[in-house]
């Protein structure tokens, strides 16, 4: 397939894709769909899209809320703090374990991440209100997990309606337990998508956080020229830890991650590293840029995924500090090139040419290509939920060839362009990963790695290349044609 | 829809504080003591004042009271929740009998009262007190303003088919008219639901009978009847009366035997044709209840 062929291609799939829809529609989805071009100065956002716009009614999105862009990506992964899902049962429970955050530690002890803790609002908490309600449940947390570090109230919807005051129960149960309790107002139905989630999350950590305002002794830890935090990397399948390996390996130190296996102690300690490290930029870069500015910690953003585009990162990052840091960084990427040659030799042969479409959230969209192409592997179509302009901005940099966007994609457009353009791979969430395994496609879940990982650095790496080569070729796909469907 | 056929479910709305619970309570005795009608009547405000003078009582345990006492909606009993009539109104006495509910709701400031309506709505129906052998009339007090979906509640479909509004010559009183007429409008087409005349509460202002006529006949109902202001009302409630019960031969009893009459035999319900603010303040003008406004001296304080 020739470039040219290959772009004609998406073109008129964007264009066969909006004729379904009636024309108020049409006019805007088509806003949200383009072939982003990597040679293309002219385009302002890959693909010229459109994107943080309300999605169309009555489509199936893949969006999340704000409260699951606060609970469950940005505050729930905090490890020694309690998150209590305010408001009915529902948002919690189905929220709850589902995103992989590891950590280390004892859980229901001095750990909390995998629990769920939900003040279970009931026909009269609404009526009467759930302000006593969500008091006793702090008290019952302090009675049973006394070792828990904070609290984090995380608003349902229903919270936001009635107009309880979550601020002032914090405020007094807070100085009554003598620890941080930080209410968010993250209700659903804030925003159009989890984005906001993240943008109150950031806010509320700037304002309960920092600055002395957590009771927590910092004084152990003294700061040197070599400490930086990771930011924006949830440890989904153990993420941070691949990450911070490397890192430390070529003589930084890494006081905190933000926020998988995160704790208050570290989030508390931020200020006063050298160089923050952010990652997933979506949903941490409020918070980047207010310790940029009020503590003057310059922020650069990386990318561990893929040997290509992890080296270009560990020599942007050590080119920030010292010689002996770019001695060692250089010591590092020589160290792992063996094993990165032997991934390569063993899976390349095996992928190579299969294409790809994608449709993540956060950073993903971008960041995974490298690691596609390094195995050989061609994107041809990628898309956010939740992205903003900026993010499209980035994802200019990031694409090799004619690439279809699409912004918001929901359930009917993802299924018509993989029929259009017939992927080898369809790397996306839970909820579209079992329409197109049923159409006899392979498929990994990109949100969660599919029960896998980590994926960052190097050892993530080998585990993608094989997770890929797994899905990719597994001799279940010759099996997927029904035997009256086969030809002959 | 819960309840007999020939049930009437009507409801009694207007601005806060226009005398809605005491003008509802005196004209339901009269409905009941004169023409023998059975009536449940269901408080829908948090103050919890729709059944004192029925009940003789300062106010009675609100169905959400009971709910947020016991725990869940689940552990409360109807016999708990719905009382009977006292004096005239009880079951044994000659005439018709009323029982009463109150939904209650938060202390202002929390929570969310409408929901309370609806949740206390929907444990009355569910406990079958709709279905009481004999009843002829539901009747739903509402608080003032129909502020959201909650105090809607008992204008939607299966409930209130019949709404009456309590009103004065006042402004505020008749602004609140017309919202109510709108809010009706808005449920008229998708439930039953009709207006069924206005009910001056005198308060004795100028015009106030040309007035409150003329503002029917704009919204396109009846004016079913003046009730003129008498101190026998306060006396009575006083003794948590009505003044049927309290004065039965008095003008005033007559009064709300007549209104009673009018509501029971009422053939006259329909979708109400609201006004513009507009149209309200030229009506208000044409009453002299506003002086003409010179537009220069509009935003400017008054001279010293």
């Amino acid at each position: 397939m020739g470039p040219e062929t290959l772009e004609a291609k998406q073109k008129a799939a964007i264009e066969e894709i909006l004729k379904a829809y009636p024309e108020k529609a049409a006019k805007n989805r088509e806003k949200h769909l383009g072939v982003g071009s990597p040679n293309d100065e002219n385009q302002k956002t890959c693909g010229d899209v459109r994107s943080n716009k309300k999605t169309v009614p009555g489509v199936m999105s893949q969006r999340g809320c704000a409260y699951a862009g606060s609970k469950g990506v940005v505050w729930g992964p905090v490890k020694d703090m309690i998150h209590i899902s305010h408001g009915p049962i529902g948002c919690g429970q189905y929220s709850r374990a589902g995103r992989r955050n590891y950590y280390i530690g004892v859980t229901g002890v001095d750990t909390f991440v995998t629990m769920n803790f939900s003040s279970d609002f009931q026909e009269n908490n609404i009526v009467f209100g759930g302000d006593k309600k969500l008091g006793k449940c702090i008290d019952e947390i302090e009675e049973l997990f006394p070792l828990n570090n904070g609290i984090t109230v995380q608003s349902e919807c229903p919270i936001g309606l009635i107009g309880d005051d979550i601020g002032a129960v914090s405020r007094v149960k807070a100085k009554e337990i003598d620890k941080v309790i930080v209410p968010v107002n993250c209700e659903g139905f804030r925003g159009v998508s989890q984005s906001l989630g993240h943008h109150i999350a950031n806010d509320t950590v700037r304002d309960f956080i920092f600055d002395g305002k957590v009771n927590i002794d910092t004084s152990d830890v003294t700061a040197t020229d070599y400490d930086v935090a990771i930011i924006g990397d949830y440890n989904i399948g153990g993420d941070a830890w691949s990450s911070r390996i490397l890192l430390e390996e070529m003589g930084l130190r890494v006081v905190a991650q933000w926020s998988g296996d995160a704790t208050l102690k570290e989030m508390a300690l931020t200020p006063k590293v050298k160089l923050n490290l952010l990652h997933c930029y979506r949903s941490m870069n409020y918070i980047s840029r207010h310790m940029e500015k009020e503590y003057g910690i310059p922020w650069i953003e990386y990318n561990f995924f893929g040997p290509s585009q992890t080296i270009k990162s560990l020599r942007k990052i050590a080119a920030f500090f010292d010689e002996s840091v770019q001695a060692k960084c250089e010591e590092v990427i020589a160290k792992y090139q063996p094993m990165i040659d032997a991934v390569i030799a063993k899976y390349k042969p095996r992928l190579e040419g299969k294409t790809v479409m994608l449709f993540v959230g956060g950073l993903r969209p971008r960041h995974v290509i490298g690691a596609y192409e390094d195995l050989g592997m061609e994107v041809i179509g990628t898309g956010y939920e939740f992205a903003h302009d900026d993010d499209y901005k980035r994802t200019k940099e990031e694409i090799f060839r004619s690439t279809v966007i699409y912004d918001d994609v929901n359930e009917y457009e993802l299924e018509a362009f993989v029929k259009k353009l017939q992927p080898d791979l369809v790397a996306s969430g839970i909820k579209e990963k079992y329409v197109f395994q049923k159409m006899g496609l392979p498929y990994r879940q990109m949100h969660s790695w599919d029960y896998s990982g980590p994926y960052h650095g190097y050892d993530g790496f080998a585990i993608f290349a094989s997770d890929m080569d797994l899905a990719i070729n597994s001799p279940v796909w010759a099996h997927s044609k029904a035997p009256w469907e086969k030809e002959g | 829809m819960a309840g007999a056929a020939s049930l009437r479910q009507i409801a009694f709305y207007g601005k806060g504080g226009i005398g809605k619970s005491t003008t509802s309570q005196n004209t339901l005795a009269a409905m009941s003591h004169y023409f023998e009608k059975n009536i449940m009547i269901v408080g829908c405000d948090p103050k919890a004042d729709s059944t004192r003078l029925i009940l003789h009582e300062k106010a009675q345990d609100t169905i959400l009271s009971l709910a947020a006492e016991l725990g869940t909606i689940e552990d409360v009993e109807m016999e708990q929740a719905r009382l009977w009539g006292k004096g005239l109104f009880d079951q044994k006495t000659p005439g018709g009998w009323i029982n009463c509910a109150e939904s209650g709701g938060p202390e202002p400031g929390v929570g969310c009262a409408g929901r309370g309506v609806i949740t206390a709505i929907n444990f009355l129906e569910e406990e079958g007190a709709y279905d009481e052998e004999g009843l002829d009339f539901v009747s739903y007090d509402v608080l003032g303003d129909v502020v959201c979906g909650g105090f809607a509640m008992p204008i939607r479909e299966g409930k209130a088919q019949e709404i009456y509004i309590v009103m004065s010559g006042e402004m505020m009183a008749m602004y609140a008219a017309n919202n109510i007429s709108k809010g009706i409008l808005k449920y008229a087409n998708t439930g039953g639901v009709r207006l069924a005349g206005l009910i001056c509460n005198a308060r004795m202002t100028d015009k106030e009978y040309d007035l409150a006529l003329e503002l029917a006949q704009r919204l396109g109902t009846q004016l079913i009847h003046f009730v003129p202001r008498n101190n026998i009302v306060q006396h009575a409630e006083l003794r948590r009366m009505t003044v049927v019960e309290y004065s039965p031969f008095s003008d005033q009893a007559r009064e709300y035997k007549e209104l009673a009459r009018k509501i029971v035999y009422n053939d006259m319900k329909v979708i109400p044709t609201p006004i513009t603010m507009d149209e309200l303040e030229e009506l208000l003008l044409a009453f002299g209840l506003e002086d003409e406004v010179d537009e220069t001296q509009v935003g400017k304080a008054a001279e010293a």
